[in-house]
């Protein structure tokens, strides 16, 4: 029954401007990037470590869009989704029409999970792959330089494919609050907003006296998105990805149980 | 035995401080069509949404064939249908394609069946339409199709009628008279008396969260004596005559026409008592919407 009520979130999703909204976005802004640096090519000197090497090499557009994005982009985009797949059940008012049928509240929860996952890392690909491929189309696929050695055209395709798979980890836990956010406010404009104000307030804490201790920031969930930088050492450095997947799991095991609960037991009353 | 198909005893349900349910007992048998009778506000989709496992009751507990929705939805809910308030539906997807995740949910596309409903409330011409454009008693047929989709044992009908034209309110009873007539068991929820007269057997009347009624039709019509108009050709005679005879009481005189209650064999000895007295009788008449009054009388007897 999970599997047949995911399959209906899904086409859910098809049917609604939303999706296509945060789906046109990652389509977009890569392009948007792309145009502007083969029309005004960066210095090399400052800016972020991989910006500088964006008119050198295609391999350097996903990873600096991956942390442009961090800051409010990608959370904006899962939240869109995850944010509304609950609470449009609200305001459409059909959960009484669903939760009348012979499929459980638990199995309907665990599709939507499922659902606002699905379109996060969907969104991801089609974000990295537009990245890849327009920077690759303005800036080749040469060599790309990393934080401590240049790896070849070969390896850079595996450690940017790694790179989008260590970001998905925090992104889906962003997805998770965003879904808690989602079930207890009922409201769909409300959880999108939050889900990007804890985001954003989390960023905010680098700059708090008292907060802005490694301690404290380690902790902290934006700050797992710039975890696949790992991947660019050499060696590996592969503490914080294990650190990243740790902290993420807390994150959106605790935000998925909450709404589970509160799901499973409140009252219907649209 | 058999179950009863719907089965309250004590249902309360509050929230914060207002009780919207309070000791509610209700027994509904299978092949009843049962009347849920009230006004606007008395509890009556709370009682169902207890019914239909949408919220939890405060105390007290409901049995449909006796299975507790709270304990296990699904397996409660198998062989019921119904809907609160309104039927609702995604606007964004077609009539048809709101049926199919219905029936998804249900455990598996019938695509026969979905045609089936779909002709019997008579959408089958507008089922490629999207939701959104549909009118209200469009969404109420559809919301009917969707009950029936799971080829149910226990409709659970919340004011269906309510919002449709007249001519939507009579197919609609028609529908309903059909349903039953196929053997479905109906609790239809209304705060309109001739509805409830013309489809149900039995039913219950609620007012303030409480039931103050429950029974057959027959026995709430029996309750009490019926009301007569009386017209003579002596005004004052009569009223002398009517004090004066046997089971006749509530009287009164207004715009020079005589009102009294009484059972039918009250009524035939006045007309008697009248006739020796030598006081023509132009009308004596018996008083209609009679439910009507007896809705009146239990509703509005004074909050307890």
């Amino acid at each position: 029954m999970t599997l047949r009520a995911y399959r209906w979130e899904l086409r859910k999703l098809v049917s609604q401007k939303r999706t296509f909204l945060g789906l046109g976005a990652v389509l977009v802004i890569p392009l948007v990037f792309v145009f502007a640096i083969a029309v005004n090519p960066p210095r090399e000197e400052g800016g972020q470590f991989f910006f500088r090497y964006v008119a050198e090499t295609g391999w350097a557009v996903p990873l600096i869009l991956l942390v442009f994005s961090s800051i409010w982009f990608f959370p904006l985009v899962t939240a869109l989704v995850a944010g509304d797949i609950v609470a449009a059940e609200d305001q459409n008012r059909t959960l009484k029409t669903i939760l009348t049928r012979s499929t459980t509240r638990t199995s309907l929860f665990v599709a939507k999970v499922l659902a606002a996952f699905s379109y996060a890392l969907l969104a991801l690909l089609v974000f990295g792959l537009t990245a890849t491929v327009a920077g690759g189309l303005v800036s080749g696929f040469g060599n790309l330089p990393t934080f401590t050695s240049v790896i070849s055209p070969h390896r850079a395709a595996v450690l940017v494919a790694g790179s989008f798979a260590v970001y998905a980890v925090p992104i889906l836990a962003i997805a998770a609050i965003g879904l808690l956010l989602s079930t207890l406010s009922k409201n769909s404009a409300g959880a999108v907003v939050g889900t990007l104000m804890v985001s954003l307030t989390m960023q905010l804490t680098r700059i708090i006296p008292g907060l802005d201790g490694d301690g404290v920031q380690r902790l902290m969930l934006v700050r797992q998105l710039n975890a696949w930088q790992g991947l660019f050492r050499d060696p590996i450095d592969w503490s914080p990805i294990v650190h990243a997947f740790w902290v993420s799991a807390i994150y959106g095991a605790v935000a998925l149980v909450v709404a589970w609960l509160h799901f499973i037991r409140r009252d219907v009353l649209v | 035995m058999t179950q009863p198909a719907v089965e309250a005893r004590a249902l309360r349900k509050e929230y914060g401080n207002r009780v919207a349910v309070s000791d509610v007992d209700l027994t509904v048998h299978p092949g009843d069509v049962f009347g849920y009778l009230g006004p606007n506000g008395a509890g009556k989709t709370t009682s169902l949404r207890m019914m239909l496992g949408l919220i939890q009751p405060t105390a007290g507990s409901v049995r449909l064939f006796g299975r507790d929705p709270q304990d296990d939805p699904v397996r409660a809910l198998d062989g019921v249908a119904g809907f609160v308030e309104d039927p609702t539906f995604y606007p964004y997807l077609s009539g048809r394609a709101n049926l199919e995740l219905l029936s998804a949910l249900d455990g598996g596309v019938d695509r026969e069946r979905i045609v089936e409903v779909l002709e019997i409330v008579e959408l089958w011409s507008r089922a490629a339409d999207r939701v959104r454009g549909y009118s209200h008693g469009m969404r109420q047929r559809l919301g009917i199709a969707a009950a029936l989709l799971r080829r149910p044992k226990l409709l659970l009908l919340d004011e269906p009628t309510t919002g449709l034209d007249p001519g939507g309110m009579r197919d609609m009873r028609e529908l309903v008279r059909a349903l039953a007539g196929e053997g479905i068991t109906v609790l239809l929820s209304s705060h309109l008396m001739v509805e409830v007269e013309a489809l149900c057997n039995r039913l219950a009347v609620i007012q303030t969260g409480r039931i103050r009624f429950e029974g057959g039709l027959d026995e709430l019509l029996g309750r009490s004596d019926s009301r007569y108009r009386l017209e003579t050709t002596d005004q004052a005679r009569a009223l002398e005559v009517c004090r004066a005879a046997a089971g006749v009481h509530d009287l009164a005189q207004e715009n020079g026409q005589i009102r009294f209650a009484g059972d039918r064999a009250d009524a035939a000895s006045l007309s008697i008592e009248l006739g020796r007295s030598g006081v023509g009788i132009h009308a004596l008449v018996p008083e209609g919407a009679s439910l009507e009054d007896l809705f009146f009388q239990l509703t509005e007897g004074g909050a307890e």
